[in-house]
């Protein structure tokens, strides 16, 4: 298509945890190695979009990167903050606002859960006072009642666990890249049962950046050009079983990453069984239970039969979360939806080493969901090497 | 003494029992849980209080075994935490209301189990005095018999 817009960039700060060093840092460190692997500086930039939850103002990165005076624009979408920064910039880029884009999230969040204030929420102080105000809590009440809906086990969050440390163990910029047993999962401290602590992935820092330019011109800055065929985020409806919920609805409706998804779907054009790589929201091993089916990628019930077989190991038909996903590299949330379109492009770049999907995977699709209810995902396809 | 509430607007206590308050859209019957002004089924802004009742069954549970950053201010030192049981039941009218649960064994938590409304003391201050929110607990023998 005439009008799509290419991936001719990506940086990273590695995630985890980095003394001294402070987000915004981390974040300008991503820019500047994404410019760098555009073979572009700064300067070259007319469109930028980005965020952090925890650690500053993305716009506060030009004064370490430059003062171009270039429009840089501030997104607060909480989990789809760096999926509505690249939406954003794919729109301007398919506008004519500018040549040449960047899309940046990072974070810095303090050990330990999420303490969010109800207010921020729109809720009453009691729901936070008395305990109720825990993301944990949600994921964990989700998922109870999933398999008990489904007819999964705790097996089924062990196995997804095992996979993302056995992934993560693959990947040099990894936070925990040590192989967990099945037994040291399942019998690790109970967070919120059925999750257990190496079943929650654990806020964290970093940055992720890209480079954008239009597809047309994108082989003046990169050999391995990627498409954004899909870049899209919506919102909940009525009905749906969200994160800081005090009731649901007696007339249940899908979650927003089921909307996300089927529109990803038809504004790229394919579907579910033509995506070669997958990296899906896995904040705990239930979320990607749940996110497997509401994405579209098996029937709600199967994912216990799929992960026994392996079918979302790398060597997969469905090969899920390929750098170790949340559970290995931690949640900086403003930048982990970024980290899974950089892994995505690496793969259909063939250059992701160790971990990397056999058969030149041509197709990838990232999704993301969070607080208070949204989801974002994207859509990437190879392009045609120079 | 009437007991001292961390959210009045939340319960009836003039009843023989205490009763969860919410609201219901007259328009489209929707059902709210804390008290709603306006409807996010059908946007509509006629809403009424709805007596929710204090009987349901557990649709969902877990056990909060950390102990939660403020906004919780339950316990003031985390030596004094005690892990407690977090679940949504299933009311008459068919929402499912977040509740503390007076019960936080996995053993004897189940999905479609009989729960009461009841009211729980969930912080104590230093004088002595007692906060209470509402909860959720087993109807009485219906645990004893699962």
């Amino acid at each position: 298509m005439n009008d799509d817009v290419a991936i001719i960039g990506i940086g990273m700060h590695p995630f985890g945890r980095t003394d001294g060093l402070s987000g915004l840092e981390q974040g300008a460190h991503a820019v500047r190695l994404a410019l760098q692997d555009a073979g572009l500086t700064w300067d070259a930039v007319g469109v930028a979009y980005g965020g952090s939850q925890d650690a500053g103002n993305a716009d506060a990165l030009a004064n370490l990167l430059g003062l171009t005076g270039t429009p840089f624009v501030n997104v607060a979408n909480g989990c789809a903050t760096g999926g509505s920064a690249l939406a954003s910039v794919v729109a301007a880029i398919r506008s004519g606002m500018a040549e040449i884009g960047v899309a940046v999230g990072f974070d810095k969040h303090p050990r330990g859960a999420f303490n969010a204030r109800p207010k921020d929420w729109g809720l009453e102080d009691w729901y936070g006072a008395t305990g109720l105000m825990l993301t944990t809590q949600f994921f964990a009440l989700k998922t109870q009642r999933y398999l008990h809906e489904h007819a999964l086990s705790d097996r089924a969050l062990v196995l997804a666990a095992q996979r993302s440390f056995r992934n993560g163990a693959l990947n040099p910029q990894a936070w925990r890249r040590r192989e967990l047993s099945a037994a040291e999962i399942a019998e690790s401290m109970p967070v919120n049962l059925p999750l257990r602590k190496y079943m929650f992935c654990s806020p964290a820092e970093g940055g992720a950046a890209l480079v954008l330019c239009s597809a047309k011109a994108a082989h003046k800055y990169t050999r391995t050009p990627v498409l954004v065929k899909a870049a899209l985020m919506r919102t909940r409806r009525h009905g749906s079983f969200e994160v800081f919920s005090p009731a649901l609805a007696a007339e249940a409706a899908p979650a927003p990453t089921v909307f996300a998804a089927r529109a990803a779907f038809e504004q790229a054009g394919v579907g579910p069984a033509d995506i070669d790589v997958i990296q899906i929201q896995d904040t705990d091993s239930g979320s990607e239970l749940i996110h497997m089916a509401e994405n579209g990628f098996c029937e709600h019930g199967e994912q216990q039969r799929l992960l026994e077989r392996g079918e979302t190991d790398i060597g997969g038909r469905l090969p899920i979360n390929t750098d170790g996903g949340c559970m290995a590299n931690g949640e900086p949330v403003g930048a982990s939806g970024l980290r899974q379109v950089i892994e995505v492009c690496t793969q259909l770049r063939g250059q992701a080493g160790a971990r990397q999907v056999p058969g030149r995977p041509r197709l990838g699709y990232t999704h993301v969901y969070g607080a208070p209810g949204v989801s974002a995902v994207t859509i990437l396809q190879a392009g045609d090497t120079a | 003494m009437p007991p001292h509430l961390i959210a009045s607007h939340l319960l009836r206590l003039d009843g023989a029992r205490p009763a969860l308050l919410g609201s219901r859209c007259c328009d489209c019957g929707e059902v709210y849980f804390p008290a709603a002004r306006g409807c996010t089924r059908c946007c509509s802004t006629q809403i009424e209080p709805f007596d929710l009742g204090h009987h349901g069954r557990l649709w969902s549970w877990t056990v909060q075994d950390f102990c939660p950053k403020p906004p919780y201010d339950g316990v003031d030192n985390e030596a004094d935490f005690r892990p407690y049981g977090v679940g949504y039941v299933e009311l008459a009218c068919g929402i499912k209301v977040e509740s503390r649960l007076t019960l936080a064994d996995p053993t004897r938590l189940r999905i479609g189990m009989a729960m009461e409304l009841t009211l729980e003391a969930y912080r104590h201050d230093a004088d002595g005095t007692a906060f209470h929110t509402y909860a959720f607990g087993p109807v009485h023998g219906e645990d004893a018999a699962a």
